[in-house]
């Protein structure tokens, strides 16, 4: 059920985005600030994956690759 | 409180850098290293330091340096070096017992005893982690971006190499970014004493463990699918599908289990009491992530996420990540940081076995990362922003993490105990971005 209803959230996002206003570049302004990005923070995500990653038995979702360890 | 005014320190080029960074590739979710921007002709350096510790186990310091530079138009390429320092004990599987126990080192080459009703741990761990990746981020085309990436990292007993590779296109006037990516690892594991075979017994010291060979290795694929929206002028969404795929050995070398007695009575087999740990050759696990970043008019901003996570093991987890970022008069801002993690069990967690089910079960694990938990985080992060364009931020945060006991393992004297070894954590950081022509500027002063 959670299943179906994210891949239909999935989908929606895609379909959602050709009925959105668009946003022209010169409206973007707020968008292009460091702290409206999607990984404001790289380096706080980074060391936030590599703790839960060594703690849990989840992982990644935001992206691919990034490496493994031997974490305890 | 007074809110402050918008600041654009950074000067007219990296303005339209960033920019061009929003609006032609929205590549922030495809790769760690994304979100960086060079300008112009310096480099970028961002570095931090944490200082992770957890109440009586590990403690970790770790170090990490990240360069980016634009070394052509609109083409990037970015090198980060981690170090990281780990000493301490973790949990070796065992149930506590109402005596004392006595383990044999990885080693083989002494014996460690824990006293009655504790946690049982292995305290032998220390070990340094170098680790460096690199990433070549490059246009494609006018709407189509590329990026290539490497990693290495090394420990003691662990080696972990990988390559990934990712594709972003914009469409719809570049308000939406379509994502997909490849990644590949090789892992090589290299264990203190050799590779114990699964569900053998740990020997009492001086004994041997049986291994199957002194190494032993992975191979990690996953591919992601992902879609960037710009909603309105303040908000933009992802969502990402992705999936892997492990196979090699994929059982923790250090973990053993309990096993007791067939009496109901809770206490541990008079003869090898502890065996090695045993986990499938092969694991697929698939996750659905959601992320929104939203700007209030008072210029806060609201970084929210969720993922939905499952594998072929039996287990599912649900996290909520939340990051709320107030803006003040002078560059300094405050971003509390709500993390929960919610996570049921795999198929074959066990908290201990019955003499005899180590040869009836295919497989079996006690490592609690496998069990029914949950982890809550709360922190705070402070942050200052340097007119031009610098930036240092301190964050502390505490990690909570509880779990269930397994009924049908609690059996007799062991319903006294709390087989689940909960566990609570401190992290500390501070972090330092800045540009070379500052480090430059800041040297040269020295000899003026």
């Amino acid at each position: 059920m959670i299943k179906i209803a994210l891949f239909s959230a999935f989908i929606s996002l895609v379909l959602s985005a050709c009925s959105l206003e668009p946003v022209q570049p010169w409206d973007r302004d707020l968008l292009a600030q460091k702290k409206m990005q999607l990984v404001a923070d790289p380096l706080e995500i980074y060391l936030d994956e590599h703790t839960y990653f060594s703690k849990e038995a989840s992982s990644g979702g935001q992206s691919v690759g990034g490496g493994g360890c031997g974490c305890n | 409180m007074q809110l402050k005014k918008t600041r654009q320190g950074a000067g007219p080029r990296n303005i339209r850098r960033q920019l061009a960074a929003a609006t032609c590739g929205l590549l922030a979710g495809t790769s760690h290293a994304g979100g960086l921007i060079a300008s112009g002709d310096n480099w970028k350096i961002d570095s931090a330091l944490l200082i992770y510790a957890e109440k009586d186990r590990v403690s970790l310091a770790e170090g990490i340096l990240s360069i980016s530079k634009e070394i052509d138009d609109d083409e990037f390429i970015n090198a980060r070096i981690v170090t990281d320092v780990l000493t301490g004990s973790s949990p070796n599987g065992a149930v506590p017992s109402n005596t004392a126990q006595t383990f044999t080192n990885p080693s083989g080459n002494s014996r460690y005893t824990e006293a009655a009703n504790t946690t049982p741990l292995n305290h032998t761990f220390k070990d340094l982690r170098n680790a460096l990746s690199v990433e070549w981020d490059t246009p494609l085309s006018r709407s189509l971006r590329g990026t290539l990436g490497g990693n290495i990292s090394r420990e003691y007993d662990y080696l972990s190499t990988g390559i990934s590779a990712s594709l972003a296109q914009d469409i719809n006037q570049r308000n939406t970014t379509l994502t997909f990516g490849l990644s590949l690892n090789k892992d090589t594991w290299d264990p203190v004493g050799g590779v114990p075979v699964g569900f053998t017994v740990m020997p009492a010291f001086p004994a041997k463990k049986t291994i199957e060979g002194a190494n032993t290795d992975k191979t990690v694929k996953e591919i992601l699918f992902g879609v960037t929206q710009i909603i309105n002028r303040q908000t933009l969404m992802q969502v990402n599908y992705s999936r892997g795929q492990s196979d090699g050995y994929l059982t923790d070398p250090y973990k053993i289990l309990s096993v007791l007695e067939n009496d109901g009575s809770g206490n541990l087999r008079g003869s090898n009491p502890y065996v090695y740990e045993n986990r499938p050759d092969q694991r697929t696990y698939q996750s659905l992530y959601w992320k929104g970043v939203h700007q209030f008019p008072n210029e806060n901003v609201l970084n929210l996420s969720y993922r939905y996570f499952w594998d072929d093991w039996g287990i599912q987890s649900h996290t909520v990540d939340l990051r709320y970022r107030f803006d003040f008069d002078g560059g300094h801002y405050l971003q509390p940081h709500l993390r929960y993690y919610q996570q049921g069990a795999a198929d074959f967690y066990r908290q201990t076995l019955i003499d005899g089910e180590e040869t009836t079960l295919p497989y079996a694990s006690a490592d609690y990362r496998l069990g029914e938990f949950v982890t809550q985080t709360i922190g705070l992060k402070y942050g200052y922003e340097f007119k031009n364009g610098a930036e240092i931020n301190f964050r502390a945060e505490m990690i909570t993490q509880k779990g269930k006991d397994r009924s049908a393992d609690a059996v007799g004297i062991l319903q006294n105990q709390k087989l689940f070894p909960d566990n609570e954590a401190y992290l500390l950081q501070g972090g330092l971005s800045l540009d070379s022509d500052m480090v430059i500027k800041y040297i040269m002063s020295f000899f003026k």
